[in-house]
């Protein structure tokens, strides 16, 4: 049982403030969409309005082509997993797992399998009779999960249901999560402000900033090819650098930029430059490398700081002309702090943002 | 440090930054002569606070605890004021259990009153407090507002404004004549007068509110959304959520409203004119033990009394205690 939600032109309004300016968004059934952005950007709200503990302010809240907007919030089909879990500390696993299905009037005996099934998806059938508090986080978080699957919803929404867990935890969550969703089909909006999430949970990631959507798409599309410098700096971890330069010159098949105190020739017209029209270069740390294997040299770097991760090494590194570049090289790389490194960059991977933050 | 530091770890240190400016430590702080007596180690050490608490030690053991004692030993006394106490061993406590006719009575009325008055103040207090929790406008004025009574309650002025209130000729009657209806002398009234009580018992219903208030405070608000997402209607919320919930908050309201209501001793004195009338119902436990130490002077008697009423409220609590843990959810 899936649905499509889709929102036209969705605002909100604290008086006379407005947090989400105007969303357009489809999610298609059985999809796994993903809202990700930095705290206060809206996405936690947007997830609440169509949870319906909001009131939309403007637009339309469509699922399955019906108008939801003024539905109750437990007549919309959903099922919602909370930051914090919000079980009821009074009653036990069981208790909270069935509560939703004993309001809605079921009778014991259709309650009892259902909720044996849930603990059955989850594993934590032996933790049925013990109250939340004696319960561990990541417990306590598949009882929340658990909650929601009972009441068999259309759609689930996530309000950054890992948060408040440790990085080990978080990681078997996100991939139980996953495997959840490939197992019920469902539709799911997964709200999170961490990236990694986003990238490895999503089928379809919407990235928000301050209430508007920056772009919407697939995990890989928006890491390889971002349409605004905030998608390119949130999305990717290091986080991508960016170069102030400028056009130094542009003709139909080659532009050069000058940035790092070096002239930089890229194979390629970007679209409405001129010459002395000042860009953003953006390139990921783990796409600059210290050996010439075919790609344009960026400069020398001062190295100040080296991470070795044992994976990777992290080098934090200055430009001649003072701008901070981070570079990820693969494996152990014996590098000391306060060396000098070339860095090189493979120009399929180059990222250039005009003035206003848009790619070019 | 006279050695030097070469490669990869000077290195590190120079991407650190600029060297860190070095503080001065004294490595021999200057300290004040230790005292050798353990006295005067403890006063250095502690002395100041004690100062501090001399006022409360003072006011505890000659006011609290020292007058207590002294009562203790009183009970098994025949005192009078008069004479040196004579002791007469459990003689008051075998009087007070089997030839005492006041006392049932007494003890009758009081155990009504606090039957009545404690749980319809609690759940006065709770629905008031739940309708502030709403988030109305001018919550801190309400507060307030509602507070007042609680301070003025068991004053001597308020008791007399409420024997005006109900009297024969008061303002509950001239209001009900606006209806039709010819009200009964309320205070002088035995089937009534108790009633005042209670409903100005209630009336200072808002030290409970407060913490009321706070404990629905904390409740948070996620659970609600959880259970309205459910389908949970309001009335299903407050008695699956809010009330579970709150349960620490009303023991604790219910505890110490009872004591309360077991002590309770102004309004009955001031209303019935010190008597316990009409026919002793108003005749509370402290009404009565009062007419024996300070009417007819037998402190010793009084004084026994008073320990059995100590004695009701720590059974009574300690039975509370005992029968929370089917009753109270503690978080943690």
């Amino acid at each position: 049982m899936t649905t499509s939600v889709v929102l036209e032109k969705v605002e909100k309004r604290y008086g006379v403030f407005d947090v989400i300016h105007g969303i357009d968004l489809q999610t298609d059934p059985g999809e796994f969409a993903v809202f990700v952005g930095p705290s206060g950007c809206g996405k936690s709200t947007l997830l609440r309005m169509i949870a319906g503990l909001e009131e939309i302010s403007g637009g339309a809240l469509m699922m399955d082509g019906e108008r939801m907007n003024e539905v109750v919030s437990s007549e919309r089909g959903i099922a919602m997993v909370f930051q914090s879990y919000a079980l009821y500390p009074h009653m036990s696993v069981y208790k909270n797992l069935a509560f939703g299905l004993e309001t809605a009037g079921y009778k014991k005996a259709e309650i009892e399998p259902r909720v044996q099934q849930a603990a059955r998806v989850l594993q934590i059938e032996p933790l049925l009779q013990r109250k939340p508090k004696a319960l561990s986080g990541g417990q306590r978080q598949r009882v929340a999960i658990g909650r929601a699957i009972v009441r068999e919803p259309k759609l689930f929404l996530f309000d950054e249901p890992l948060s408040n867990l440790d990085a080990e935890l978080r990681v078997q969550m996100r991939v139980e999560i996953a495997r959840l969703h490939r197992q019920l089909g469902n539709t799911m909006i997964y709200v999170t402000h961490d990236q990694v999430e986003a990238m490895t949970m999503a089928d379809k990631i919407v990235v928000l900033n301050a209430g508007r959507i920056e772009q919407v798409g697939r995990p890989l599309d928006l890491y390889n090819h971002p349409v605004k410098r905030f998608v390119a700096g949130f999305i990717g971890s290091p986080k991508m650098n960016f170069l102030e330069g400028v056009i130094e010159s542009t003709s139909a098949d080659a532009t050069v930029i000058r940035a790092c105190g070096a002239s930089i020739k890229l194979p390629r017209a970007l679209r409405a430059v001129e010459s002395d029209m000042p860009v953003t270069l953006g390139l990921r740390p783990e796409h600059l490398n210290r050996e010439e294997t075919g790609g344009i040299k960026l400069a020398d770097l001062q190295v100040d700081l080296v991470e070795n991760l044992g994976d990777e090494t992290l080098l934090y590194a200055r430009s001649p002309d003072g701008q901070t570049i981070n570079m990820s090289l693969a494996g152990e790389q014996v590098i000391f702090n306060g060396s000098t490194v070339p860095a090189f960059f493979d120009i399929a991977h180059c990222h250039v943002f005009g003035p206003d933050g848009t790619a070019i | 440090m006279g050695n030097k530091m070469t490669g990869p770890a000077a290195a590190n240190i120079a991407a650190a930054g600029p060297p860190r400016q070095k503080t001065h430590i004294p490595n021999h702080p200057q300290r004040k002569p230790q005292p050798t007596s353990w006295l005067g180690r403890a006063w250095q050490g502690s002395g100041p606070g004690y100062m501090f608490l001399l006022p409360w030690f003072i006011g505890f053991f000659g006011l609290t605890l020292g007058p207590a004692i002294v009562s203790l030993y009183l009970s098994f006394t025949d005192f009078d004021l008069l004479r040196a106490p004579n002791w007469v061993g459990m003689a008051n406590y075998v009087r007070i259990a089997t030839s005492d006719p006041k006392f049932a009575a007494s003890m009758g009325v009081t155990l009504f009153f606090v039957l009545f008055s404690v749980p319809l103040k609690l759940a006065f207090a709770l629905g008031v407090a739940v309708v502030l929790n709403r988030g109305i406008r001018g919550l801190p004025v309400y507060r307030a507002v509602f507070y007042l009574p609680s301070l003025l309650g068991t004053s001597v002025a308020i008791a007399v404004l409420w024997r005006q209130l109900f009297a024969s000729d008061g303002l509950v009657n001239s209001i009900l004549a606006e209806f039709g209806i010819e009200g009964p002398s309320w205070i002088s009234h035995p089937s009534y007068s108790i009633w005042t009580l209670i409903i100005l018992s209630i009336w200072q219903f808002g030290s409970p509110m407060i913490i009321f208030l706070a404990g629905l405070r904390q409740i948070p608000g996620d659970m609600y959304e959880a259970a309205s997402l459910d389908g949970a209607s309001k009335w299903r919320q407050f008695f699956k959520i809010t009330l579970p919930l709150l349960t620490p908050v009303i023991f604790f309201n219910a505890v110490v409203q009872t004591i309360d209501a077991f002590k309770a001793f102004t309004p009955a004195f001031i209303i019935s004119g010190g008597t316990g009338g009409p026919i002793n119902s108003t005749l509370f436990y402290t009404l009565y033990l009062y007419q024996e130490a300070f009417g007819f002077f037998r402190m010793g008697y009084a004084s026994a009394l008073a320990w059995v009423l100590v004695v009701i409220i720590a059974l009574f609590t300690a039975f509370s205690f005992l029968t929370a843990r089917f009753w109270v959810h503690y978080d943690d």
